[in-house]
């Protein structure tokens, strides 16, 4: 009878129904593309900054240049007897340093076991990010130079690969008559085997082979494809690291776009001999236990490093900046706000109608409770009659949501990410081949503080849960609606059925 | 039976106090039919509310058997609509959503009644009284006396000790009038129920056994006399 009644009386008031059910189902659909949207966005900002720091990383250990240090600074230096004199007194050098890039510096290795024995931490990898800078070309006589000195301190035999370069441009061109090539890229030293988190995470070997175990100390090269496009390299190249010859043994792509790979990978081992810093890191991808020990697991990290600098997903999502920023901006401020407003006015509308139906059905109700109904009864008649409307209202707004975020994916909105002034390897910044010394604005660049912007897709995702939020919702909805206006309705005394003589 | 002893019933409403009825006293035994007449605002329908357990007296004892329905709790009194009391309403108070078939059910789930032995017993009443054919009809597709009988076949069919009608005639034709009122007659007769009617209608007051005067709250009795034919 319980469900023969409620499926009449749905019937019978068809239109309040319909409004009901159409108010929840609004509210339902927003709520569940705001979600959507929201890890969209959220997997969009994880894919900009895993191509940064690599997938699969939950927390980033650098530590900081300390204020007035020369980290970074590509400063060439020649003796007075370097390099080779010619007929014209010109003297041909040539240079390649391998430096911590700018803004940070190198820590002692001990620190991954440090990192590794926090609390929350599952798992660690060290890295040591450089930057290679070649100097060479010729040097005009001395004489000629002294005849017309530099603003920049070159004289000397003595050139600054990086600001200063610029420096020496702005001279006015009186340091004429030479000519040298600067050319940078990125290096990476990283630890053979550990694939699975840090740089490499999001990258494949699109020829060769991989570094294992057995290329600890080896002087064998992992380059990405589109250094070996720029510098015309294969899988068996040599590559030339401050004199050391180094074997390309493998040519990595990114596995999506999103990911940005440093020039040329070595084992860390390598990369720490080959720059002179030995037993030195300059980064450590963490991955967390869980989501939830992300930040237990950051602050144990500060604790025991209290010099380094400990990044979270969290926080570096907030450096994020671009389309992606307002897109999340959007999201978490509009759209949190627009589903909450929506929600309480059809949770409004779901109660009030109740109600009004309620006190439109008084005599229905008195008539009911003469016949011997009890308010419990009555109460589950209402209860059930509004969990029901909520439930068609649920099943509504799921159709629409999902519709809706299938249409949000089939649009293939584009956002942009941008993550500035990160202090990581020069990746895509490198310095202009044949820099002329002499010329205005002849400086390069190389190892210092970079911008990183990733184009990416907005792709909403659906999961069980947001389906969950949805009939979670509708059931709320329902019973709030239901509740109150099953009390209403057992407040009804049953004379009321017969006010209508006397 | 019902056994009345100095019942007051006084509404109020913000400062005015309204006293329905008065010190009343009245003794109507198993079986009777009883009319109820007099002029609107008289308190008809207050001592009906009393008699059906709808409401309590402010003072005074109503009891039906042995219940005092001035006493009891809530549920007792719910109880009591339930299985004892019968009510047919003036508005025929059909639920408008439901058919008549479904109606007449509504009577007997508060008794627990399974759901085919519900429809059987609906089916039943419903043929008793003369609408067999229309149990599939909604409320709005019945004439007046039509709904009539739809509500005397809801009131009826779990054989209650008590009816009482509140002006069953009070919206009908005169020829509807008289089908229903035999009818109740009948029913009466034929069950051995209690049979109070409330009507402004001297023609159907004069069918009854007894017929009682409320005037201002204070009940006159004409006391038993014999029913016209």
């Amino acid at each position: 009878m319980l469900l023969t009644y409620v499926r009449r009386e749905l019937r019978g008031r068809m239109r309040q129904t319909v409004i009901v059910a159409v108010g929840l189902a609004l509210a339902i659909a927003l709520v569940l593309v705001v979600n959507a949207a929201s890890a969209g966005v959220k997997n969009a900002q994880a894919d900009v900054l895993d191509s940064v720091y690599g997938v699969g990383t939950d927390i980033t250990v650098t530590q900081a240049a300390q204020p007035g240090a020369d980290g970074g600074r590509g400063q060439f230096s020649f003796g007075s007897g370097a390099g080779t004199t010619g007929t014209d007194g010109s003297t041909t050098v040539a240079s390649d340093q391998l430096t911590v890039g700018r803004g940070t510096t190198a820590m002692s290795s001990d620190v991954l076991a440090t990192i590794t024995g926090a609390d929350g931490v599952s798992d660690a990898t060290a890295t040591l990010v450089l930057n290679d800078q070649t100097f060479s070309g010729q040097l005009p006589d001395a004489g000629t130079a002294q005849a017309a000195p530099p603003t920049g301190g070159a004289t000397g035999g003595e050139a600054d690969g990086q600001a200063d370069g610029q420096a020496d441009g702005q001279g006015g061109g009186g340091f004429g008559g030479g000519n040298f090539d600067v050319d940078s890229f990125s290096v990476e030293g990283i630890t053979p085997g550990a694939t699975a988190l840090g740089p490499l995470a999001g990258a494949t070997v699109a020829d060769g082979r991989g570094f294992t175990t057995a290329d600890a100390t080896a002087d064998v090269a992992l380059i990405s494809q589109s250094y070996a496009d720029s510098a015309t390299l294969a899988v068996g190249s040599t590559i030339t690291l401050t004199g050391t010859p180094v074997e390309v043994v493998g040519i990595l792509s990114s596995d999506d776009s999103a990911t940005t790979l440093s020039d040329v990978y070595l084992p860390i081992s390598v990369a720490q001999t080959l720059s002179g810093l030995t037993d030195q890191v300059t980064n450590v991808y963490v991955q967390a236990e869980s989501a939830d020990t992300v930040s237990a697991a950051a602050a144990a990290i500060s604790t025991a490093l209290p010099d380094a600098t400990v990044t979270t997903q969290a926080d570096l999502a907030s450096s994020v900046t671009g389309s992606l920023s307002s897109a999340s901006s959007l999201v978490q401020n509009l759209g949190k706000w627009l589903s909450i407003a929506v929600l309480a006015a059809a949770f409004a509308l779901a109660v009030l109608f109740t109600i009004s139906g309620v006190t439109r059905r008084t005599r229905d109700f008195g008539t009911l409770k003469a016949l011997g109904w009890s308010n419990g009864r009555i109460v589950r008649q209402v209860g059930v009659e509004s969990l029901v409307t909520g439930l068609i209202g649920g099943v509504a707004g799921l159709v629409l949501g999902l519709g809706a975020i299938l249409a949000l994916n089939a649009a293939g909105i584009s956002l942009a990410g941008t993550t500035g002034g990160t202090a990581v390897s020069a990746a895509g910044a490198g310095a202009p081949d044949g820099g002329a010394f002499g010329g205005p604005g002849g400086g390069a660049g190389g190892g210092q503080a970079v911008s990183s912007t990733v184009q990416t897709v907005l792709h909403a995702p659906v999961d069980l849960g947001f389906i969950g939020i949805g009939v979670g919702i509708a059931v709320a909805g329902g019973l709030l609606a239901g509740v109150i206006g099953g009390w209403r309705a057992s407040r009804l005394r049953p004379a009321a059925a017969l006010r209508s003589i006397d | 039976m019902y056994t009345l002893t100095d019942v007051s019933k006084t509404y109020t409403t913000g400062k005015k106090k309204v006293e329905a009825l008065k010190n009343v006293d009245l003794t109507i035994p198993d079986g009777q039919m009883v009319a109820i007449q007099g002029p609107t605002g008289g308190g008809k329908s207050t001592l009906l509310q009393m008699l059906g357990a709808l409401d309590r007296p402010t003072s005074g004892s109503v009891l039906l058997g042995s219940d005092d329905l001035a006493k009891v709790s809530d549920a007792r009194l719910t109880q009591l609509r339930a299985s004892e009391i019968s009510i047919v309403f003036q508005g025929f108070n059909l639920i408008p959503t439901l058919t008549a078939q479904q109606n007449v059910e509504t009577a007997l789930v508060p008794l627990g009644v399974p759901a085919r032995e519900r429809a059987e017993r609906a089916a039943a009443a419903l043929e008793s009284v003369g609408l067999g054919e229309r149990s599939a009809h909604l409320p709005l597709e019945l004439s007046g006396g039509q709904q009539q009988r739809v509500a005397i076949a809801r009131a009826l069919v779990r054989k209650p000790k008590v009816l009482l009608a509140d002006e069953p005639t009070g919206n009908l034709d005169e020829a509807t009038r008289d089908e229903i009122i035999e009818l109740l007659e009948q029913l009466w007769r034929e069950q051995g129920l209690t049979l109070i009617v409330v009507t402004h209608d001297s023609w159907v007051a004069r069918r009854a056994q007894r017929r009682l005067k409320i005037t201002r709250g204070t009940v006159t009795d004409s006391g038993v006399t014999t029913p016209a034919a």
